[in-house]
């Protein structure tokens, strides 16, 4: 008994020996890479003819000029309401058909089959059609961005839900849980990692659905200032929106994996984070 | 009241493999009762059948042929007479202790103040009042199993029906909750069915122990033991417990000769015929 508790003892003893030189924060690290991501591009950005690329300060200066007049906000308002229309609509949706799909053996051998399909269709070359059908406004980008976004969170629900364990299920099914009742209390929770990993994965999709319609219907918004610069041979100006565009997304990744651990604080626990 | 009968049940699976197909008779032609109020204890080699009778007994799978019956009436799927606790204890991840008790309770149709009242007096019968807002992950292997044990408990089923309950513990937890399972038995005098490897916990447990060979009913033992059964470091010391542990053990291994699990091709084998060799 003295022997375990001495041993226990040295233990801690390493223990804080090792929280002494902690390893450095993840945050200092990708500061870090960031810096010397930009210094490079700075160096040699500023090598080339001005057209053909650019470089952070310029970019930055062009940034400036975008929001005293006043563009850039108007653009990103442009921008973000269909995204977050389109988007929270391919959630709305999307979970509820994947669970669906992945519970139940009809709805899988019918739909399955259109969500993996889907999920490859080359989109771009659809949006002619989708402008016939919702004009050249605000619903057709709505739609670009659902059509984007809502095949990667049907497929990973429905994957979740493949892979919650059969054990669970017959907890539910022992206390004579209707399948209703199982899919919204048993399936739900325990698909809740996989549904959050395929509404980050839409994100990604969801912004370059964006870009695509604002370049292939009426030419507004962060992708219409995209190609006017273009258009104008002003590739700093370009890169603003781009970046705006990169940030946001990951602005938004970080945002649903914070709303995660909200929701689900039992998944960190469970789920090995150990790394190095 | 709350009987259980097992009567004529056969089951096979029919298993989907490179070479073709294969059909497992996991069990044969079983009948056994377990009657109000007893204890009784499902003991066999590994795969001689015990999860399949107890899951059919169950209603989580259905028998090929046979059935079950709670109190003379047959069943057909999971009932609130009967009450399930899992080797793995399989709690919800993300409810705390309390919370998955409650969730038993809500699925039963009880609503209100008396969900939180009914699941605190059933885990402090298991001993866990002061762990109640833990989650899984927060509880030990034995923890969460008393949880298992309260969620099964707190629907009051007839009929408690248990597959190693504490076969993934260590000894001296084991020996906890075997001695906690003789005293909630005493107290709420549950019908209860379990399945175990280890012959002590059967004796130390159980009124009868029903012995499996590849599926088959091999032989029933009584034990001789008097409840209330408390001194449990006196009874496993007694004479009574010493012969009956013997009696069981020759029994696992009378058929420890023959093939295993009967195991047999589809179609070289009629219906209901039995791959393996026939004991006795
Ligand atoms: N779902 C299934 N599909 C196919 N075969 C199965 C299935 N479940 C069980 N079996 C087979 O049925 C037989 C009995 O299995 P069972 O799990 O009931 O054994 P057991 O007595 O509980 O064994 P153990 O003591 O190892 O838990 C085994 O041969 C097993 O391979
Ligand atoms: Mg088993």
């Amino acid at each position: 008994m003295v022997d375990v508790a001495e041993r226990r003892a040295a233990t801690d003893e390493a223990g804080e020996v090792v929280d002494a030189k902690r390893p450095l924060p993840r945050w200092i690290i990708t500061v870090a890479a960031l810096c010397i991501f930009l210094a490079f591009w700075e160096f040699f950005g500023r090598q080339v003819n001005p057209i053909f690329g650019s470089y952070p300060s310029a970019i930055f200066a062009a940034f400036i000029t975008l929001i005293r007049n006043g563009k850039l906000a108007y653009a990103l308002g442009q921008s973000l309401q269909p995204f977050l229309l389109g988007y929270g609509i391919a959630i709305l949706v999307g979970v509820p058909l994947g669970l669906v799909i992945g519970r139940f053996r009809t709805a899988e051998a019918a739909l399955g089959i259109f969500i993996t399909g889907g999920y490859a269709m080359p989109l771009v070359a659809l949006v002619p059609l989708l402008i016939l059908w919702f004009g050249l406004g605000f619903a057709v980008k709505a739609a670009v961005i659902f059509l984007m976004s809502i095949f990667p969170i049907v497929i990973n629900t429905w994957l979740g839900v493949k892979s919650v364990p059969k054990a669970l299920i017959e907890v539910g099914r022992a206390l004579v849980a209707s399948d209703a009742v199982i899919l919204r209390r048993i399936v739900l929770p325990a698909t809740l990692p996989y549904i959050m990993a395929g509404i980050r994965l839409a994100v990604g999709r969801a912004v370059v659905g964006m870009v695509i319609a604002e370049f292939f219907t009426e030419i507004s918004g962060l992708g219409g200032i995209i190609i006017n610069s273009a258009d104008n041979f002003d590739t700093a100006t370009m890169f603003v929106p781009i970046i705006v565009l990169m940030v946001l997304a990951v602005g938004l990744n970080w945002l649903i994996g914070w709303c995660e651990r909200a929701i689900a604080p039992w998944q960190a626990e469970i789920a090995g984070r150990e790394q190095n | 009241m709350g009987e259980v009968s097992l009567i004529e049940v056969s089951k096979r699976f029919t298993l989907r493999l490179d070479g073709g197909v294969q059909t497992v008779h996991a069990l044969d032609r079983l009948s056994f009762t377990v009657r109000d109020g007893e204890v009784v204890a499902l003991i066999g080699p590994s795969g001689c059948g015990k999860t399949t009778a107890l899951r059919i007994a169950m209603g989580l799978e259905t028998a090929s042929a046979g059935r079950v019956t709670v109190d003379g009436t047959a069943i057909s799927g999971c009932g609130y007479d009967r009450g399930m606790v899992f080797q793995h204890a399989e709690l919800l991840p993300w409810l705390t202790a309390l919370k998955n008790v409650e969730f038993g309770l809500e699925m039963k149709g009880m609503r209100g103040a008396a969900l939180r009242d009914t699941a605190m007096k059933y885990l402090t019968l298991v001993g866990l009042s002061g762990s109640v807002n833990r989650r899984p992950y927060q509880l030990s292997g034995g923890m969460q199993q008393r949880v298992g044990i309260a969620r099964a408990l707190a629907i009051d089923p007839k009929v408690l029906l248990m597959d190693e309950p504490f076969g993934a513990l260590d000894a001296q937890t084991r020996e906890t909750l075997q001695g906690e399972l003789l005293q909630i038995h005493a107290r709420t005098k549950k019908t209860i069915l379990f399945v175990t490897h280890d012959l002590d916990e059967a004796v130390l447990l159980a009124d009868r122990v029903v012995v499996m060979q590849h599926g088959r009913l091999h032989e029933i033992v009584e034990v001789p033991l008097p409840r209330p059964r408390e001194d449990l470091a006196k009874i496993r010391g007694s004479e009574a417990f010493a012969q009956t542990r013997y009696h069981i053990w020759q029994a696992l291994h009378d058929g420890a000769g023959a093939p295993g699990a009967g195991v047999n091709d589809a179609g070289v084998h009629g219906d209901g015929v039995h791959g393996a060799a026939t004991l006795h």
